[in-house]
């Protein structure tokens, strides 16, 4: 019998089959090709019935995740010898080429050349001519391990809504007989562009949507960071942007935990308690940061991990470097002028003490009248600076229609407090 | 007490796990296992693969398996201990499978 202090339930690590699942399928989509991706994935699914099955009735193996891989591997050698008809020559030639084959597919299972294929998939998932929806949703289902409940989940939509992009990018890959490869020379930066836009969108996905409950957020962010690490790894995705995303992700994540309350509110920045703020997580965005200066790429990602970093770096929100905050978003706006980036802008000029020529900045950001009957935040924002100006009529009008617009209770619970705050200075 | 044999079959083998699904399936699997341990009632258990062969008749005509549909297939099997078949069968009511279709067959193992 057992002695019952050791007989803690067996534990495997958080995410192991998530994680062997990106791994597996990888390697076996380099061997069998994109076009039989779905075999691949059987091939998976069936080793992890059989991890259930022996693991569960027996003992946990000692390497549980090279258990998965073998089980994987033996797999993948049965399938391409049934498919070859070594029989039809000389004994002697059958065994050669037969040993040969066994040769050759054991070689992909190496560490590196595990990590290798996972970055052809990225590449492949993340394949510019996908529409953005299927390029992350492929990426998760694929790379990451996400089940299609689980995606559908995280991206706040329905499983038919997963199957139908994840059945469109799969037969793209097929039909346009993609190839699992990195890319090369001039290619590679505008191959990799795609990629960080697709981690990007991951992450804030993750980060912002204020639909999805919080655990499969967190999921999504740290996903999101896992790929990039991965890929700042690789001797080919080891590049200054990779390092500039990578590092923004950190300043970011390190508020995670800080940016909504007990009830699901958000907390604004300047309202958070700095002191919960993850330090590690920040020294690492410093260090990637400084990593990411080498060359002469300058990238959104390294202005916007620049601007994080600055929010990180002031003790408290009054004390943050605003002017140097202005030039970063100057410099940011050069290479994104989207509403969101000028938006953010004109609060930096507020906090500048040009509330004025915030709002008129806010008034030149195109579609403007648009965007403010459409998304609560430029609405939110615009009502927000009107009070600081004394606008308390406009103030109300535009905090009232955020109110309206947004589907966040937490977010609206935000509105209704300004509105009330509005209120109280009325009646003093 | 006497012991009791669980033969376990069906699930989950035609069940689309995701593979977060597929480890906490497990898991909830370690921990039912460990609470049979913890009472002290959990005496052995094997898996078994799920290919194989049969031999059957006067002449021991030897055929491949699978033997049966995949959900009569015999997953695995426990010896537990209990005081009665109706002991037994609660215990068994616990098994992590039941929820995707499988099946547990509670036996009293016999003793001379």
């Amino acid at each position: 019998m057992k002695d019952p202090e050791h007989s803690t339930v067996e534990k495997v690590a958080d995410h192991l089959f998530r994680h062997q699942s990106g791994k597996m399928i990888a390697v076996l989509t380099r061997i069998f090709g994109t076009h039989n991706l779905e075999m691949a994935e059987d091939v998976v699914q069936e080793a992890f019935l059989r991890a259930i099955q022996t693991w569960t009735f027996n003992q946990l193996p000692d390497n549980p995740a090279g258990w998965l891989m073998q089980v994987a591997r033996n797999r993948a050698i049965d399938i391409i010898r049934r498919q070859q008809h070594f029989q039809q020559y000389s004994r002697e030639l059958a065994g050669e080429l037969e040993r040969e084959t066994e040769h050759t597919i054991e070689q992909f299972f190496s560490d590196a050349e595990i990590a290798d294929s996972q970055l052809r998939m990225i590449f492949a998932c993340c394949h510019p001519a996908l529409k953005e929806e299927d390029q992350i949703a492929l990426t998760l289902k694929t790379v990451s391990g996400f089940g299609i409940t689980e995606i559908a989940h995280a991206l706040v939509t329905s499983e038919a809504v997963i199957q139908k992009r994840l059945y469109r990018a799969k037969q793209f890959l097929k039909d346009n007989q993609i190839a699992l490869e990195i890319p090369a020379g001039a290619e590679l930066n505008s191959r990799l562009g795609t990629v960080y836009t697709v981690l990007y969108l991951l992450f804030n996905e993750g980060y912002n949507s204020t639909k999805a409950d919080e655990l499969i957020r967190e999921d999504l962010c740290a996903e999101a960071m896992r790929l990039c690490l991965l890929l700042s790894e690789h001797k080919t995705g080891k590049q200054p942007a990779t390092f500039a995303l990578l590092s923004l992700m950190c300043f970011q994540a390190s508020r995670f935990e800080s940016r909504v309350d007990e009830n699901n509110s958000i907390i604004l920045l300047q309202h958070q308690d700095r002191s919960t703020w993850n330090k590690p997580l920040i020294e690492k965005g410093y260090q990637l940061l400084n990593l990411s200066s080498q060359g002469n790429a300058l990238t959104v990602y390294h202005l916007e991990s620049a601007i994080a970093a600055e929010h990180c770096l002031a003790p408290t929100f009054e004390a943050t470097n605003w002017s140097r905050m202005l030039q970063l978003y100057d410099m940011l706006l050069e290479q994104k002028q989207t509403p969101m980036v000028m938006l953010n802008r004109a609060i930096v000029l507020s906090q500048l003490n040009e509330t004025i020529t915030a709002i008129e900045e806010i008034w030149l950001i195109d579609d403007i009248d648009h965007l403010l009957t459409t998304h609560y935040i430029f609405s939110a924002v615009l009502g927000e600076l009107y009070w600081q100006t004394g606008d308390e009529h406009n103030a109300r009008k535009f905090l009232q229609q955020a109110h309206e617009l947004t589907t966040s209770l937490a977010e609206k619970k935000l509105i209704e407090g300004k509105v009330i705050a509005i209120d109280k200075t009325k009646m003093n | 007490m006497k012991d009791f044999m669980f033969i376990f079959s069906g699930a989950p083998q035609q069940y689309e796990f995701s593979p977060e699904q597929a480890q906490k399936h497990m898991q909830n699997w370690f921990s039912w296992v460990e609470e049979l341990k913890g009472k002290n009632i959990y005496v052995s258990g094997e898996a078994l693969l799920p290919a194989g062969k049969t031999v059957k008749g006067k002449k021991a005509l030897v055929t491949d398996g699978p033997f049966a549909e995949s959900k009569e297939l015999v997953g695995g099997f426990f010896i537990i201990k209990a005081n009665s078949i109706e002991e037994a069968t609660e215990i068994a009511k616990s098994s992590p499978d039941l929820p995707y279709e499988g099946s547990v067959e509670v036996r009293e193992v016999m003793k001379f």
